[in-house]
């Protein structure tokens, strides 16, 4: 075998870890490296919130260190550019590598710290050990105080999963596909049942270490940024709906963070029973949108399923906010100087700022439809959905054009959506 | 403003900030102006070195703060705005905040007024100066440099748009604390050495060494973890605006890179999407595509692609592994050794194969050519995963054409061509396995397995082989 450097092999496995969609390093427990065991203090922060040192022309931000452990496998899972049969080019690091790699990183403020994913080489738990190893080293040889986020295992041994939760500020399992059959289908290797056990596992000891710190101060952390999960979208026919269910009964079954959906995206050496085309990125967006509508805007799985077309999936030139509004018209307009909190959150066009605005400034006076320009980012997206002392816009909900007028123009989409 | 006194003068003030990010004197002085009632048209505010307005080189001297004086009110979300806008360049700012402090003495709750002009505009700048040290985390870059003492201290040039580099010392300490570093910036310089912060005046970009070995890695790192087939360039350039790309080693491939991704991302798809325009829906039309198929390299050996054969609505679909030379040169599916001891055992099963659709898991012949006495021969060659893999896309053509009751898969090409993984025979064989479809997937050897064997494997070999065979002929009966 050609020895490798390692920038050869940092290019291998950083490339085969682009696919991922995950880069948050946000809301973990506060760090810093200040004092501690070693008189001098650490290395590394985390203050709550993430930050993105950098964006790849993809649009997409770099927090972390995002690479892969190996990119061998003895698994073949058919949209994974590492699977068995792959002829891609093959390279492994050694724990102590990508110690020295993120800390050389992280000494520069290139990063946050280290999301790290593996193929899986020997055995499930040959790999999570190792990965366990690359945690230990950062945190207990060079009291690194960073983000970690290991993705574990699935079938690995679940005290292995234990020993990573320990180290790491967040772990992630993947789902992979939304549906059982899809899974089947594309990840041969795989076990739905197997993958929501170690769910179900990481969930009760987040429980369990969070109910013993209220007790003894010195109780473990054990994944203190929780857990989340990655669906793959447009590998296979499971449809907007399918997907957003399953996000829900995941974030209910296991209170999971965060679900990322990555949009199928090709691969070189794709498998053949693989679609042809990679499906829009916008899609990815919409169902980003309505993943933000459940956690933050309090919209139920089934409402967001409302608003999705026939075939099941969300429309692509509009957001699903609006999608939603328009198909339930008879609940607009509202008085944005009366309607509670959680109703003028359904409005198109109003964010969460834009709505604790508008109810703190109605406090003060009652509000006029310029007022309302004022505290949102665009008042004609906003303007047919509600009323203002000198605004009612009766006429506007019952035209049939209304869609029409407020979805973006089409040539635009085309143009961007791809 | 009937609360207030007034003043018996009438007198403009000025008042000097010493250091442009003075938040403490800035409220200070405020206190007292308000403590005196004097309303906002009557100061101006100037920064040290700034020259100032009309009325300055008026009387700086504020009058001493009454006894009785009411006590100033400020709301909190007031304090942690202004500590914030006092950061900012614009010179309006400390008139601005003494203006909304002054209101605040009538109108307690002038915060809460979002459409307020004044509110609005000290939140924007507030905004302005969070998202200014936002980016200074983000994008300030360390260059290590190796002092004589063997030390590492690591150098950053950073240039803010706002007063921002004293504010957040803090956060830099307390993320690298048992580093020695500075940060230095035109707005002043600081330094930490794992025990005290340091600050030094300005400094030019030529005090910061200009390279540092990691880069290269951090380059690399960068080009790898973009997938160019999403490129999304506005998005890129909302969050990292060019103004910062001169001091970000990564920048200077961002050209680049977005000019190849579309080429980059072409050949992606071309290495790994199939040429197939839709799935065929005739038997014909798979026949007729599949000799044009050349998505693996088996394609080009072949004399021709070798079509399943049989009736198109057959409840039985035989699957073997691929055409051996004979079936090549015929273009016929199990007419060699191995096709004709699998008629004596489907005869001997009660199975009719002219009911059966037989067909193969790979449509071409895979050999290589060996020389020997009697000249060069075609070496038959197993498939490779990923070729079957890719003619898993006929195979499952022909399956949703014919529809079969039961498919029976010989060998473990077959089986793979329709389960999509590698199954062992043994535990597999002899029990069926129900399909996405509906039908079911029964799994037995291949037959020219049996062809290698002698003596008493084979015996046993044949037997397995007879009874999966029979299991398959009752299950069919009772489908």
């Amino acid at each position: 075998m050609d020895r490798l450097t390692t920038i050869d092999k940092l290019g291998i496995l950083a490339d085969a870890a682009k696919y991922d969609a995950s880069c948050a390093s946000s809301g973990t427990a506060k760090k810093n490296s200040l004092g501690g065991p070693k008189g001098r203090g650490g290395i590394g922060s985390t203050e709550g919130m993430g930050i993105c040192h950098a964006y790849a022309p993809d649009g997409r931000c770099i927090s972390l260190l995002k690479i892969l452990l190996t990119n061998h496998c003895i698994f073949d899972c058919h949209y994974c550019i590492n699977r068995k049969s792959s002829n891609v080019r093959r390279a492994r690091f050694t724990p102590q590598e990508v110690a020295d790699l993120t800390l050389s990183f992280y000494r520069r403020n290139y990063i946050e710290g280290l999301f790290l994913s593996s193929g899986i080489i020997k055995s499930s738990n040959f790999t999570m050990e190792q990965m366990v190893e690359c945690a230990r080293i950062l945190r207990e040889e060079h009291d690194f105080r960073g983000y970690i986020h290991l993705k574990t295992i699935p079938e690995a041994d679940p005290e292995l999963v234990y020993q990573a939760g320990l180290l790491a500020d967040r772990i992630s399992i993947n789902v992979e596909l939304p549906t059982d059959a899809g899974l089947t289908r594309l990840a041969p290797d795989k076990n739905a049942r197997q993958i929501e056990g170690a769910m179900r596992n990481v969930n009760s000891d987040i429980t369990e270490t969070k109910d013993a710190r209220k007790r003894f101060k010195h109780a473990p952390r054990f994944a203190p940024a929780g857990q989340s999960t990655q669906m793959i979208v447009g590998a296979d026919q499971a449809t907007d709906s399918d997907i957003v269910s399953k996000a829900s009964r995941l974030y209910d079954g296991f209170k999971l963070r965060r679900v990322y959906y990555s949009a199928f995206s090709p691969i070189p050496d794709a498998s053949a029973v693989l679609p042809l085309k990679r499906p829009p990125l916008i899609r990815e967006h919409r169902l980003y949108q309505s993943d933000w509508l459940m956690r933050f805007y309090g919209y139920q799985a089934r409402e967001v399923m409302d608003a999705a077309d026939k075939d099941g999936n969300l429309p692509l030139d509009i957001d699903p906010k609006l999608a939603w509004a328009l198909k339930f018209r008879e609940t607009f307009p509202l008085d944005v100087n009366r309607a509670p909190r959680d109703r003028l959150l359904r409005v198109p066009g109003l964010g969460v700022t834009a709505v604790n605005r508008i109810i703190a400034a109605r406090r003060h006076k009652s509000l006029r439809l310029e007022d309302v320009g004022k505290l949102t980012v665009s008042i004609a997206k906003v303007r047919p959905f509600i009323c203002a002392i000198d605004w009612s816009p009766t006429a506007l909900t019952d035209r049939a054009d209304l869609r029409n007028l407020l979805a973006p123009k089409q040539e635009q989409l085309e143009l961007f959506a791809a | 403003m009937s609360a207030h006194r007034q003043t018996e003068d009438n007198l403009h003030y000025s008042v000097s900030m010493l250091e442009p990010d003075d938040f403490a004197f800035w409220r200070h002085k405020a206190r007292q102006l308000v403590q005196s009632n004097i309303p906002p048209e009557r100061v101006s505010w100037s920064e040290a070195g700034g020259c100032g307005d009309l009325f300055s080189g008026g009387d700086t001297q504020l009058p001493p703060v009454p006894n009785d004086a009411a006590t100033v009110r400020a709301s909190k979300r007031f304090l942690s705005l202004a500590k914030n806008v006092v950061l900012h360049t614009d010179l309006e700012r400390f008139a601005l905040l003494y203006g909304l402090l002054w209101r605040q003495q009538s109108n307690p709750r002038i915060m809460e007024d979002k459409t307020d002009n004044d509110v609005r505009r000290a939140e924007e700048l507030d905004k302005a100066v969070r998202r200014d040290s936002h980016k200074m985390h983000a994008f300030v870059r360390f260059r290590m440099v190796e002092l004589e003492n063997g030390e590492e201290h690591y150098i950053a040039w950073f240039e803010p748009d706002h007063h921002i580099v004293r504010a957040n010392a803090g956060f830099f300490k307390r993320r690298f604390a048992n580093m020695h570093w500075s940060i230095l910036t035109p707005r002043g310089c600081i330094h930490w050495d794992g025990d005290s912060m340091r600050e030094s005046p300005p400094a030019r970009r030529g005090d910061a060494p200009c390279d540092d070995p990691t880069e290269d890695l951090w380059r690399k790192y960068y080009a790898s973890i973009f997938n160019p087939a999403r490129l999304k360039v506005s998005a890129m350039m909302s969050e990292m605006p060019k103004k910062y790309w001169k001091n970000l080693p990564e920048a200077s491939l961002i050209p680049e890179l977005i000019a190849n991704a579309q080429k980059r991302e072409s050949q992606m798809v071309a290495a790994g999407e199939q040429d197939f325009q839709a799935k065929p829906e005739t038997l014909e039309e798979v026949g007729t595509a599949i000799n044009r198929c050349r998505n693996c390299p088996i394609g080009d050996c072949a004399t021709q692609a070798v079509m399943g054969e049989g009736p198109k609505n057959a409840r039985l679909m035989i699957i073997g592994e691929q055409p051996g030379d004979d079936e090549d040169k015929a273009g016929k599916p199990f007419v060699g050794p191995a096709g004709q001891l699998l008629d004596v055992h489907l005869e001997k099963s009660g199975i009719d194969r002219k009911d059966a659709y037989v067909t193969n898991a790979v449509k071409h012949f895979k050999f290589v050519l060996k020389q020997t006495a009697r000249g060069k021969i075609r070496l038959h060659q197993s498939p490779a995963a990923k070729e079957i893999d890719t003619c898993r896309w006929w195979v499952e053509a022909e399956r949703d054409i014919v529809k079969p009751k039961l498919v029976l898969a010989l060998g473990a090409s077959a089986a793979r061509v329709v389960f999509g993984k590698t199954v062992s025979i043994s535990q597999a064989r002899g029990k069926p396995i129900p399909l996405e479809d509906g039908s079911e997937l029964w799994i037995t050897a291949h037959p020219s397995y049996l062809l290698r064997l002698e003596g008493e494997a084979r015996a046993t070999q044949t037997q397995l082989f007879d009874a999966d065979l029979a299991a398959v002929q009752q299950r069919l009966v009772q489908l």
